[in-house]
């Protein structure tokens, strides 16, 4: 295997987050609508209908172009690509051609310990197909339906050039795509739910000078899937290579089941798609002006957000990683922050405790309960000792499912830090008469006896004790002992 | 006042005898469902007839508030529709078995301006299908005939629009012209059709043939009749954007006969060429005369590219076309063939059964002229010559304002005679189709009559000119008072 070499190319489509479809006024919530409820004439493709762009999905195409590094070319064509298929109710889509939005642009994204970039070779914008739907909906027996919802919904899609060398290193590139038309806006970049969809050019080779054969891999529907796709093709690749088989160039479907590809049923010779330029849709000259209004939009790139991160407060690199993953995630860092200044604390307790909660409850960030200033009062909390680090875990738990404050609920159950001197004082005695060989062993020089017995006071009064006293009061205890 | 009724009359004249109460609308929309069930069993100029739907149209605008006021520019006035434009509600069939259950659950934008503007909907009028041919024997349900002979035809595509009209069926109709689908039956029945520039009028809810060249456009029985449905049907619309985003024509934009006699008329010599039948173009240049004596000056003028306009258009718009009908294909509406074991055989099987040869042959030619490797030399072609043909008109508007030439080198001819060649049919056009070409506007209007068969001559105008054009027809029509020798075979 470490005798070949690897090229990978992807083409990702994204949904972009207009509110209407690319051609007509029809809503695009399609997720969980009824079959045809969000149609048209336009979108159902019925005798007569025209087309009309919708400005806000060329606005985010360009967008994307832009965030991607891309030129963008001066002038907008849609051009039909003609094929027949039940999902495509003209018998053609209206997508981009030799004249996309962008061309030229690129990708950074770190891998391994390397700032990797990939080029990208085009951005262009194109309308999405409806869905077929085989089960379900009344259908008679052995029929299949279509559901037009998400026709007409506006995409990106994104193609790199084959830059990338390693499954891994793929699905990173991928990841960092997603982060990107997420940071911008333009999609939500959900794989399982389609909004953003992905096929691969794989090949492998035993010369770096000479590509190997082209295998197109389709119908992954996660991250995961890529990454095992591209993994089991690589090797499958090889594999026949090493046997001194010969590939052919062709299309191959994602198992997810099976963990297999599989060769795409016959189509040996390509499709010709027959494009021309739309005459329905007129050329579209961009100004300067426009791009730069376009352009302005664009906030903070996930990889200089990390950069940031890492510099402005201290976060280790993976750490930093992981919060801009998710831009939302991030976002409610530095909103935390802001009442919290302790970054390495706040970040710990985000990736740790508030992740676990989200992923418990199966939610997303945006849909918490808790709000930053919220998280940010908790640990304050244990900062000044009104509470420790083991209590206040159970009461982001309540608080993730009640939403309430911090303080009130540990009011409420009267489970702030005893810091009464007297009554530790007591539980003190108690566990220093108990355990008088670890008295011993301190007394003896051996300092881990000591945290042994703050622990055991703990654990007498169930966490509640503040811990900085205890142990103020065990060192007199332990120095009169001597 | 039956009788009355069935002579020139245009529709200031229904107006006036509406205001007057010397007829009720119900009476007046009853007197023409009562011709059409007469005469059109011999013509086939409708494939749907409106019937109730009108009737009861007619009881709202006379219950209508708008009877006493001022009248809607078209209120009350019958008007048949192309079977290529859509009617929420009325089949839309182009013409062709493929769409022969279809029924449209939207109305065109031009249906819903003539509705506003009063006007009722008698039915859907016959077509060569997908408005492909020039004598609308291409039609799926038969071929219409030439009220002035039935044994010829009434040209096409739009043949059952003109000749509807002209048999006074009913007073006004729109039809479609892509390559002179609206000019030639106008020209061939004697009456009056405008193809709008490209963009004046909106497209949407018109059955796209070669999207870049389509336009709807009224026929009438006179210049003015053509010109207040013009006035209503232009103008920009969100819907389709390749309409133009101006105004509405109006007619107070007709230049005045002062102004028209200062007019400089260019005659372009290559559609005066030995192709023309001898009677089409003696009518012609009587026309011509007349004008010279009116004191309007005439130029030869060059348009070197005509030649090519045609094959140019034989090639552009069946690659159009081969995309635009790519929709047909029995998966959501439309005529579906049972059998069939897979998706594709279903696809092969409907569109085979469901399309005419003249059709399916563009089709072909146009998949074969998209085809990669294949693009280049011809699409790509086809769009410099179009370019070209542009550039002629452009240089010739330097040197006068309009052009007058006949609309089609032919008189009507018999049915079936040019079915079997389709080269001989396509030449039926040549004089139609580099205006298209172009894009620009031009009218067809009688201008006499040959053994009793109607000729027509083409007056083209620049880009967004209409308002000449409408004025020098207006002109020609008021000094040449023709007088037809109206088609009598109903008897
Ligand atoms: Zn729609």
């Amino acid at each position: 295997m470490d005798n070949y070499y690897v090229t990978i190319g992807l083409e990702v489509h994204c949904q972009l987050l207009t509110t209407t479809k690319m051609f007509c006024r029809c809503k695009t919530d399609y997720f969980g609508k009824a079959p045809n409820t969000l149609v048209c004439p336009v979108c159902l493709g019925l005798p007569g209908s025209l087309p009309v762009l919708n400005e806000q999905a060329l606005r985010l195409a360009i967008l994307t172009a832009q965030a991607l590094n891309c030129r963008i070319l001066p002038r907008v064509v849609f051009h039909r690509k003609n094929y027949f298929y039940p999902d495509l109710p003209k018998g053609y889509q209206i997508s981009q051609y030799d004249l996309p939005i962008g061309v030229e642009g690129k990708i950074e994204f770190d891998f391994k310990g390397n700032r990797e970039a990939v080029r990208i070779k085009r951005v262009h914008a194109e309308e999405d197909a409806g869905k077929l739907v085989h089960e379900g909906l009344n259908l008679p027996f052995g029929c299949s339906g279509v559901d037009f919802n998400r026709c007409g919904i506006p995409l990106v899609e994104i193609v790199t050039e084959p830059d990338l060398h390693s499954p891994e290193e793929a699905r990173e590139c991928l990841v960092m795509l997603r982060n990107v038309v997420r940071y911008i806006g333009v999609s939500d970049g959900n794989m399982e739910e389609g909004s953003l969809r992905c096929d691969a050019n794989v090949s492998v080779s035993p010369s770096p000078e000479k590509m190997g054969t082209k295998v197109e891999v389709k119908n992954m529907n996660s991250f995961r899937s890529v990454f095992r796709a591209l993994r089991y093709e690589v090797d499958r690749q090889v594999e026949l290579l090493e046997k001194g088989e010969s590939l052919y160039q062709e299309t191959r479907h994602w198992d997810e089941a099976r963990g297999i590809t599989l060769s795409a049923r016959g189509k040996e010779e390509a499709e010709d798609y027959r494009y021309f330029p739309d005459p329905d849709l007129l050329p579209i000259t961009l100004e300067d002006s426009f791009l730069k209004e376009i352009k302005a939009a664009i906030s903070e790139l996930p990889l200089t957000r990390k950069e940031r991160l890492m510099i402005e407060h201290e976060l280790p690199e993976n750490e930093a990683n992981i919060l801009v993953q998710d831009k939302t995630l991030a976002d409610f860092f530095e909103e935390a922050l802001k009442e919290f200044n302790q970054p390495r604390l706040l970040c710990n307790w985000m990736l740790t405790e508030v992740l676990k909660n989200l992923n418990e409850a199966g939610i997303d960030i945006t849909e918490s309960k808790v709000s930053p200033q919220q998280l940010a009062e908790l640990l304050r909390m244990i900062d000044k000792g009104e509470i420790s680090g083991t209590i206040a875990k159970g009461v982001l738990e309540e608080m993730f499912t009640t939403g309430l404050d911090a303080r009130e609920i540990v009011s409420k159950k009267g489970i702030s830090l005893i810091s009464n001197e007297k009554e530790l004082e007591k539980v003190v005695l108690e566990v220093v008469e108990k355990n008088p060989q670890s008295v011993a062993d301190y007394l003896s020089g051996k300092e881990k006896a000591l945290h042994f017995l703050i622990g055991q006071v703990m654990k007498e009064t169930k966490g509640q004790a503040n811990p900085e006293i205890v142990k103020d009061i065990l060192l007199k205890k332990l120095a009169s002992e001597e | 006042m039956k009788v009355e009724l069935f002579k020139d009359f245009t529709i200031a004249d229904y107006h006036k005898w509406l205001r007057e109460e010397k007829i009720s609308l119900p009476e007046l929309i009853e007197a023409f469902l009562e011709r059409i069930k007469s005469i059109d069993p011999d013509l086939h100029a409708f494939l749907e007839i409106n019937q109730q739907a009108a009737l009861t149209e007619a009881d709202i605008l006379v219950k209508g508030d708008s009877f006493d006021k001022e009248l809607a520019p078209l209120w009350g006035i019958p008007i048949a529709i192309k079977d290529n434009i859509c009617v929420q509600g009325l089949p839309t069939t182009c013409g062709s078995r493929i769409l022969r259950n279809y029924r449209s659950p939207y109305n065109a934008t031009v249906i819903e301006r003539l509705k506003e503007a009063g006007a009722i909907i008698i039915g859907k009028t016959n077509m060569d299908e997908f408005a492909m041919g020039s004598s609308t024997e291409n039609s799926a349900f038969g071929p219409t005939r030439n009220p002035f002979d039935l044994e010829r035809v009434a040209g096409g595509s739009s043949g059952g629009s003109a000749a509807s009209v002209a048999a006074l069926e009913v007073p006004i109709s729109l039809g479609s012209d892509t390559g002179g689908s609206i000019r030639q039956p106008a020209s061939f029945c004697g009456v009056v059709g405008l193809r709008p520039t490209y963009g004046r009028v909106s497209r949407y809810g018109l059955v796209s043939f070669a999207s870049s060249l389509d336009q709807i456009g009224p026929i009438a029985r006179s210049v003015d009749d053509c010109t207040r449905v013009f006035e209503i049907i232009s103008g920009k619309d969100e819907q389709d954007s390749t309409c133009a985003p101006y105004p509405p024509f109006s007619r107070n934009d007709i230049p005045t006969e002062e102004e028209i006699r200062k007019l400089k008329i260019g005659l372009p010599r290559e559609y005066f060429s030995g192709e023309v039948e001898k009677g089409v173009l003696e009518l012609i240049e009587q026309s011509i005369d007349l004008l010279r004596k009116n004191n309007l000056e005439t130029i030869e003028v060059r348009l070197p590219h005509t030649d090519y306009a045609l094959e140019a258009y034989y090639i552009v718009s069946p690659c159009e076309a081969s995309s635009n009908l790519a929709r047909y294909d029995g998966v959501l509406y439309g005529f579906r063939e049972k059998e069939g074991e897979d998706l594709e055989s279903m696809y092969l099987s409907s569109r085979t059964r469901g399309f005419g040869e003249e059709v399916k042959r563009r089709i072909i030619l146009g998949t074969y002229c998209l085809s990669s490797g294949y693009y280049d030399e011809y699409y790509l072609k086809g769009m410099k010559v179009r370019t070209l043909v542009r550039h002629d008109f452009e240089q010739v508007f330097e040197e006068c304002d309009l052009l007058l030439t006949p609309v089609s080198p032919c008189l009507p001819f018999n049915l079936g005679e040019k079915t079997k060649d389709f080269y001989q049919m396509y030449l039926t056009d040549i004089f139609t189709i580099p205006s298209a070409m172009a894009g620009l506007p031009a009218l067809s209007m009688n201008c006499g009559y040959c053994d009793h068969l109607p000729v027509g001559l083409q007056i083209i105008g620049p880009p967004f000119r209409e308002e000449l054009i409408l004025g020098l027809a207006g002109f020609l029509e008021k000094r040449l008072s023709l007088t037809p020798p109206f088609p009598n075979f109903h008897q």
